[in-house]
Parts: structure tokens; C-alpha cells; sequence
């Protein structure tokens, strides 16, 4: 119960730190444009005249890259930085309290973010009938998805004191676990290496659990990877905060 | 014992060198302890290990009873802490930042406001109270910090240079409200002004290059100045008829003669071992008929205690470390 109040004024403050700033809003104002344009402009989603959103969640994984990791680098890089660790790390909060509030926020911004993009499934209402139940999976899943990756991009923003470096490592890193899944370089790889292989390095990548998610499918494998995906960044972000020196 | 702040043998380094070697104190309840030492000598690793911040190499803290080494949460709820150089979430306002120190410190609903009033009122904080913290003076950030401090009313205050960036009113104001929560607080406060140790402090530490080189109160210390007990005396002859008199003053280490003329004299006369040297004087003067017109005693003086512990210590390490 205290655990709970102290995690929720965590993540209020950040909350609050984030939308004090015009940062936050230049963030979500990026991703409806980056969804928006991928949507109509590259998928021809409404030229195409289909009521299917998949043309929109096909951008996500990508969209995120950019989006997340600039949502997350200021989470502890920033508190470095200014040095009010200090501060937080001597109220009484525990490294996990810290680590969850934080996460828990920066996660709610991009839940707000992606609330927003409900433009898009509202032409596709104009377009079509769309199926429902595969939007919200797919909303879901993409929801998800941005979750795991704000969890790397907590991560690499607690390994240093520099908002860039921050963005850079966690942008390298989620390029790096999305590719391992993208097709073109699984094909590639599968040239040189046996299948098994492939398969292996594939199903640690985030693409093939988004995919399933955004085609209506929520498989509990899907759910326990990117749940123990969350669970180990974060665990390993304690870690690297509660150093205490 | 569960009304005590223990600090056994704590050791910390960073990369190889030395910040705090192996620092042991107790203090109990009702002290004002002001940390005194030059710059580097280990003051802020010292609080920061307590505040359980930073982790110590070896040794223990105990805060009341709490080890606050193996549970530091448990510990930091009974202590306030003020960092040096007070770090603050600069995109709140004052405000919202004391409503967030209030909800992690366990305060809710309307028990919070009303603290949260409180403590804006006595810390003086009304004017900036909507302000941007990054907007704030360095005072008024100073303060700031010191609220969140003391928001939750801890039993043990660690401040580490709490007046530092204040105006002299707000110095004051500062100072009494130290004084007097250190009635039943332990305190703890880091600073660079001497005044301040002797305005405010029961007790003083003095630490060098990371080791308790002095721990007395701060009229012991001053005691142990050279000019302690020194006296200035103007007599009604000259300083020709007196000066071999006193020179058999015993234990005299100095004297000056400051002033003369044919009928006076103003003698400066330093004691070697610190006693007071006025009652022999004055039995001098009235065995010889001199007229006594004026004694001035010397209290000491903590900033040249201070010098000569700090300083011939930081001498010997150096030397030491370059025959090594
Ligand atoms: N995080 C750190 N990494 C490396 N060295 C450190 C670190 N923190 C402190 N030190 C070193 O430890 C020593 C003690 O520093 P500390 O800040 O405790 O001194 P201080 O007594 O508070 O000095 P000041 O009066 O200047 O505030 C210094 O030599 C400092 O350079
Ligand atoms: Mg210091």
C-alpha cells in the first residue's frame, strides 16, 4: 500500500516534469505526424480504400524506435545529470519503487500518444467495417511493443549521465532487436546459418510478437515474452541505479 | 542507544583514493554536530554514506537503532537530508515539489496542504511559492531544499552547508531554526563558517583528508588557540619599570610592548600553555602599586585552531606520501 503511493507520486512527478516542458508535447505531436505520414503518405492506407489497419501497425515497431527512446532518455540521465538522484535515492523510496513510477510514466505518455492516433481507425470506420476485436488486439499489442521498448530505453538512460547518449544507445539497440526479426535480414541470414539458428536469434526479436498481435492474434507466448522482456530490463535497471556509488 | 546516530569506522574510496578513512563518531539526541574541514577532506562522502546515498567501503552507520547500511530506506525515513549544491527537479514549481516530497514522506489529502503550508510559512518560501524552481534565486533554491529537509519532521537532520547562498537575515533565521530543532533532533551540518559552528554547534568535528583530526565542543577548541587567554594590559607606568617584572611572569611564551609613553604602557603578553594570566597580573600590579587601568583577555580563536590542525596535518600526509 505505502509501496503503491510512493511508486504513484513517482510516476505523478515525472508526469508532471514532463508536461511542465514543452518537450512532452513536441514528442506526441512527432509520433502522430510520423503515424500519419507513414499511414496515408507511404502505406497509401486511404487510396488503398481497405477498412484493414494493418498498413498503420506495420509502422510501429519503427515509429517507436525514434519515438520511445526519446521519450526515455531523460529518465535517469537526466537525474545524473543534475544530481537529484541524490535527492530521490535519500527520501526512502526504494531503487524498484523509482524504477516502476518511472517506467509507469513515461509509459502512460505513450499510451496518451497512441489514444491519440485513433484518427486513423476512424477512417478506416469511414473506409470499411473494421474488424474491432483485431484493432484493439492490434492496439494492444502495439502497446505492448512500445512498452518494451521504453523499458530498453529506461535502461540505457540509467547507464549514463547524457540524454544523446541515452537516445543514441537505446535507438542502436532496439534497431538491433527489431532487424534480427525484420524478414529481409532473416532471409539473408539464413543463407549462412541453419534454420535453427535463425529461429532461435528471430524469437528474441520483438518484430514476430508484434506481427502476431497486429493480425489479431494474442498468443501467450507473445504476452510472457514481452512481459519477462519488461520484467528483466527493468530488474536490471534497479540494478545498475541502486550501485549507490 | 536507540536514541543514538553511530558512525563505526567508515571507510570509502573512489578509484583508488582515499575520501573518508575511517571516521567514527556517536552522537546523541539534542546535539548540533557541525563538521568543519578543508575542501576535500571528506565531509560530504561522510553524510552522503549516512543518508545512505553512497555505499562505505567498510564500517556501519546506525541511525536509532536502524542499520543503515544493510537497510538504507529504512533508515532515510528517519533522517532529512540537504545536499550540497541542492539538486531539485527544476521543470516543478515550488509547490508541486513539496507535494511530491510530501506523498513519498507518507503525507496525504488535506494533512499534506496543511504541511505543505506549514512548512512554506516557516521556511519563508510564500513569495515563490508558484514559481519555476529553475527561475529561482540560489537563496530561495537553498531554502527550498532545506523544506524538503525538514518536511517530514525527522528525528535526524544531515545538512550539508545549510547556509551556504544565504542572505545574513535568512543566515539568522536559519541559524535559530537549527538551534532550536537541535534541542530534540540530531543534527548533523557541514560548513566553512566558523561563526556559524560557534553560533549554532554543541559539538564539533574537524575532519582532514578523510580522518577525525579534532572532535571537542567549540569552546574546547578554542581554547586550544595560542592567543587563548592572552591579555592586553595598560598600566599606569612606563613600560621600562614593568617589562622585567612581567617577563618573570611564569609560563609567559610572548611579549610585546604595543604602546608607550612616559607614564603608561600597553603590554601584550601571550601565556604559553593557554592559562589565564589576568589574576597574576592583577596580584602583580597590586604588590607593585601599579595603577592597572585596563585588562583585555583573549577568548581564542577557532579559524587559527582550525589552520593548525587542518593544516600541519595536510604537511605531514604530503610529506609522508612523497618519502613513500
Ligand atoms: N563520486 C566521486 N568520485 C570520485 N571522487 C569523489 C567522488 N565524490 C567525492 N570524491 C572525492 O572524495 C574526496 C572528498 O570529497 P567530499 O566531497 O567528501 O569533500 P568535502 O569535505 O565535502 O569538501 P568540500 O568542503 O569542498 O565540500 C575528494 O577528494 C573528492 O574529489
Ligand atoms: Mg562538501
Amino acid at each position: 500500500m505505502r509501496t503503491l503511493k510512493r511508486v504513484k507520486a513517482v510516476a505523478l512527478r515525472e508526469w508532471r516534469s514532463s508536461f511542465n516542458s514543452p518537450v512532452a508535447y513536441v514528442f506526441v505531436v512527432m509520433f502522430l505526424i510520423l503515424n500519419a505520414f507513414f499511414t496515408f503518405f507511404v502505406s497509401r492506407f486511404y487510396e488503398a480504400g481497405q477498412a484493414d489497419l494493418r498498413p498503420f501497425f506495420a509502422w510501429h515497431p519503427w515509429i517507436y524506435l525514434i519515438f520511445v527512446p526519446a521519450v526515455a532518455m531523460r529518465a535517469w540521465a537526466e537525474e545524473r545529470r543534475s544530481g537529484t538522484i541524490e535527492l530521490l535515492f535519500t527520501l526512502g523510496i526504494t531503487p524498484t519503487e523509482a524504477v516502476i513510477g518511472k517506467f509507469l510514466a513515461a509509459w502512460s505518455i505513450i499510451g496518451l500518444a497512441l489514444l491519440l492516433t485513433a484518427a486513423i481507425p476512424a477512417t478506416a470506420a469511414y473506409l470499411g467495417s473494421p474488424d474491432w476485436g483485431v484493432v484493439l488486439t492490434g492496439y494492444f499489442g502495439s502497446y505492448l511493443m512500445a512498452g518494451t521498448y521504453l523499458a530498453l530505453g529506461m535502461f540505457c538512460s540509467a547507464l549514463t549521465r547524457s540524454q544523446v547518449v541515452s537516445f543514441i544507445l537505446a535507438t542502436v539497440a532496439g534497431l538491433f532487436v527489431v532487424l534480427i526479426g525484420f524478414d529481409p535480414v532473416t532471409g539473408v541470414l539464413s543463407r549462412f546459418l541453419p534454420s535453427g539458428i535463425v529461429e532461435a536469434v528471430a524469437s528474441v526479436s520483438i518484430l514476430p510478437h508484434f506481427d502476431s498481435t497486429a493480425r489479431g492474434v494474442l498468443d501467450v507466448r507473445d504476452l510472457v515474452y514481452f512481459g519477462s522482456t519488461v520484467t528483466f530490463l527493468l530488474y536490471a535497471t534497479t540494478q545498475i541505479v541502486n550501485q549507490r556509488g | 542507544m536507540a536514541e543514538l546516530l553511530e558512525v563505526r569506522d567508515i571507510r570509502k574510496s573512489f578509484n583508488g583514493r582515499v575520501a573518508v578513512d575511517g571516521v567514527s563518531f556517536a552522537v546523541e539526541k539534542g546535539t548540533v554536530l557541525g563538521f568543519l574541514g578543508p575542501n576535500g577532506a571528506g565531509k560530504t562522502t561522510t553524510m552522503r554514506i549516512i543518508a545512505g546515498y553512497l555505499l562505505p567501503d567498510t564500517g556501519s552507520v546506525c541511525v536509532l537503532g536502524t542499520d543503515a547500511v544493510a537497510d538504507p530506506v529504512a533508515a532515510q525515513r528517519k533522517i532529512g537530508y540537504l545536499p550540497e549544491n541542492t539538486p531539485l527537479y527544476g521543470e516543478m514549481t515550488v509547490e508541486e515539489f513539496l507535494d511530491f516530497i510530501g506523498e513519498v514522506r507518507g503525507f496525504h489529502g488535506r494533512a499534506k496542504l496543511r504541511r505543505i503550508d506549514e512548512i512554506i510559512e516557516q521556511c519563508f518560501l510564500e513569495p515563490v511559492r508558484h514559481q519555476t524552481i529553475d527561475t529561482l534565486s540560489k537563496g530561495y533554491r537553498q531554502r527550498t531544499c532545506f523544506a524538503q529537509a525538514i518536511f517530514h519532521d525527522p528525528p535526524v537532520l544531515l545538512l550539508d552547508e545549510p547556509t551556504e547562498g544565504l542572505d545574513p537575515n535568512q543566515k539568522q533565521v536559519v541559524r535559530d531554526m537549527i538551534r532550536r530543532m537541535g534541542q530534540e533532533k540530531i543534527i548533523l551540518l557541514s560548513t566553512h563558517i566558523l561563526e556559524e559552528v560557534e553560533a549554532v554547534c554543541s559539538r564539533t568535528i574537524i575532519i582532514s583528508r578523510g580522518r577525525i583530526v579534532a572532535d571537542s565542543t567549540p569552546d574546547e577548541l578554542r581554547r586550544r588557540s595560542v592567543t587563548y587567554n592572552a591579555a592586553t594590559v595598560r598600566l599606569g607606568v612606563p613600560a621600562s619599570q614593568a617589562e622585567a617584572e612581567l617577563r618573570r611572569l611564569p609560563a609567559l611564551a610572548e611579549l610585546r610592548i604595543l604602546e608607550e609613553d612616559q607614564r603608561t604602557c600597553t603590554v601584550y603578553l601571550r601565556p604559553g600553555d593557554g592559562r589565564p594570566l589576568a589574576p597574576e597580573i592583577h596580584a602583580l600590579a597590586c604588590e607593585k602599586k601599579w595603577p592597572l587601568m585596563d585588562v583585555h583577555t583573549d577568548e581564542g580563536d577557532l579559524s587559527e585552531v582550525f589552520r593548525r590542525i587542518t593544516v600541519t596535518e595536510d604537511t605531514r600526509s604530503a610529506g609522508s606520501s612523497t618519502a613513500q
